[in-house]
């Protein structure tokens, strides 16, 4: 499968790259791609380096390279601020939200690639509709019923929070892998005598990995990354994540740079992990769920 | 039910006429409680006087919060101003610099792949990580700006420099998820077809205006629209790169509304603002689809 998606996505780049060559020499591709390729990388690279300088220099020093190499910050910020507990904490939202959405948009992705129900093209629609609804405008809403559910302070209300906003989309990717998957596969393995259901778990899940995978990274990443709801459902230190201890980080050791960065790496580790997994399914994730719907 | 599923071999009609509603009925609940059901408490909360710091005072408010807001509230003015052009610069910077990209990082050349990964990784980086990143880049004393020939002066502190400084620090942040949505537009495009137009005699110009162009609008308008909601709800950056400073320059609606909630817990005036966002976020989305009559070709 995962093969087969590479397969798919460099055919068109093989039949551009005729084309590159048929017009156009060393020097134009040089002022079309590289010159601006080269800029482009420097933007988005020279932030993530400086971040790094900072979190591994020694205090006060003003050196463009990290050197002498230091992690003292990182014990600052590990031990002493508590990035030890906001990890956890983030880690265990994480992973709960990865797989709540992961399975609930199995169930519901399936259900639209592979049935004709009634009420199938209003639930697609609704689910499109609620990528228009900004997470900010209901913090107050989601605060006062979370606090009826006395969830304020529990990380469960962050779990059950990401977990809603994550599913729309997770569907509508979940249903383009699912009818991706030809349904003759499910079917021969019925006349074999397979229920449906066996015949799911035994010949579509396994054709599913890619989706699955990639499903599961957005939800992570949303998770791990969401600030507005821990700041706002959470206020006892114990149960930091990761963002809002990065952000009392920017207030209150604004001076301290090497802290920052520290904290900033911390923060940034896990989910650069996760997107160099997925980097090569987001585009053809994107093509074969949301923007085709 | 769950009997009848798993009895027949191919799961009889009956069962078969439940199963997507099974299968669906967790999203609903879930959407329905935590979705619809909040919606429709903001508008009955933008009725009410309701502030956790003033239990006191609660009680019925009529219209009172919508009359504050509108007539006593330069603040809700000046964020809607704001707002919009936050969302208008932002998002036509994106779209060049996004599309630019795209078409960059689709030809193809050694490298293609890793280049790829590292001008997307943006994309994974929190709204909180990305401004902890560009405080590190803005300060006067360590930052990158002393490098620039920057005057020795706080780019974020300064009313003039501000606005540029935040939008530079999203565009860091928002082109790579552009370019993804307008890369994935450009692999849908049959490669004959630029075949066929070399073959006519076009050249890279107006092969760009009358092939790529074209196919690629439906993607640039959910990909402008699905930004634009974003920009629009992008409260995590400004709350913690400017805190909607200086001077409150820097303060958009939503970002008003996250303050009123989080920090002074005046719930029926945010609910009333909420209430004013929704009409204009759902007034201006509808107004941009029929504009752009998205998806006309095909739906007709």
């Amino acid at each position: 499968m995962a093969t087969d998606v590479i397969a798919r996505r460099r055919v068109p780049a093989r039949a551009r790259a005729a084309r590159g060559g048929m017009r156009g020499g060393d020097r134009g591709r040089i002022v079309r791609l590289y010159l601006p390729l080269a800029l482009y990388l420097l933007f988005t690279l020279i932030p993530f380096y400086w971040m790094i300088v900072f979190a591994l220099r020694p205090a006060g020093s003003t050196a463009p390279v990290p050197w002498p190499i230091t992690f003292e910050h990182f014990e600052t910020v590990w031990n002493d601020i508590g990035y030890a507990v906001f990890f956890r904490n983030s880690v265990i939202i994480g992973v709960l939200s990865l797989f709540l959405t992961t399975a609930i948009a199995l169930m519901g992705g399936y259900a639209l690639a592979r049935f004709r129900f009634r009420g199938r093209t209003f639930f697609m629609v609704a689910l499109l509709c609620t990528q228009f609804i900004p997470g900010a405008m209901m913090l107050i809403p989601l605060f006062t019923i979370f606090r009826g559910l006395g969830l304020i302070n529990s990380l469960w209300s962050l779990v059950v929070a990401d977990t809603v906003f994550n599913l729309p989309l997770s569907i509508i990717l979940m249903s383009g892998f699912v009818a991706a998957v030809p349904f003759q596969v499910e079917e021969a393995a019925m006349v074999d005598g397979c229920t449906r259901r066996r015949a799911f778990f035994a010949v579509v899940l396994p054709q599913l990995r890619p989706g699955l995978i990639a499903v599961g990274s957005f939800a992570f990443i949303h998770t791990w990354n969401n600030f507005l709801f821990a700041l706002m459902f959470i206020s006892k230190q114990d149960n930091f994540t990761i963002p809002v201890g990065l952000s009392y980080t920017i207030g209150e050791y604004s001076a301290d740079f090497g802290a920052l960065a520290a904290g900033g790496v911390v923060a940034a580790v896990p989910v650069v992990c996760v997107f160099a997994v997925i980097q090569r399914y987001l585009v053809h994730g994107i093509s074969a769920g949301a923007v085709k719907g | 039910m769950a009997l009848a599923r798993t009895t027949g071999a191919r799961g009889g009609p009956r069962a078969l006429r439940w199963a997507p509603y099974l299968l669906i009925s967790p999203t609903v609940l879930l959407i329905a409680v935590f979705l619809v059901y909040p919606i429709g408490s903001v508008l009955y909360y933008s009725l009410q006087h309701y502030n956790l710091t003033k239990p006191w005072a609660n009680g019925f408010a009529g219209l009172e919060n919508f009359r504050e807001m509108l007539f006593e509230d330069p603040l809700f003015w000046s964020s809607l101003a704001f707002t919009a052009k936050w969302v208008v610069v932002e998002i036509g910077l994106q779209l060049l610099l996004g599309l630019a990209l795209a078409l960059i990082v689709n030809e193809s050349f050694i490298g293609r792949g890793l280049a790829r990964s590292l001008v997307f990784s943006p994309w994974a980086v929190s709204g909180v990580l990305t401004t902890g990143i560009w405080i590190l880049l803005y300060n006067p004393t360590t930052g990158i700006v002393r490098y620039l020939g920057a005057p020795e002066a706080a780019v974020l502190g300064n009313p003039d420099t501000v606005f540029g400084a935040v939008v530079l620090t999203e565009l860091w942040r928002g082109v790579p998820f552009f370019a993804i949505l307008l890369l994935a537009g450009l692999q849908g495009i049959p490669g004959e077809l630029y075949e066929a137009a070399a073959v006519d005699g076009a050249g890279r110009v107006r092969r760009f205006a009358h092939v790529t162009l074209p196919h690629l609008r439906d993607a640039i308008v959910l990909a402008t629209l699905l930004r634009s909601v974003w920009e629009f709800n992008n409260v995590d950056l400004l709350y913690t790169l400017t805190g909607g400073g200086p001077a409150q320059v820097t303060t958009t609606l939503p970002l008003y509304v996250a303050q009123r909630a989080i920090d002074s817990k005046d719930f029926g005036y945010g609910s009333a603002l909420t209430t004013a966002g929704f009409l204009i976020l759902l007034f201006c989305s509808l107004l941009y689809l029929r504009l752009s009559r998205f998806g006309a070709d095909h739906k007709g």
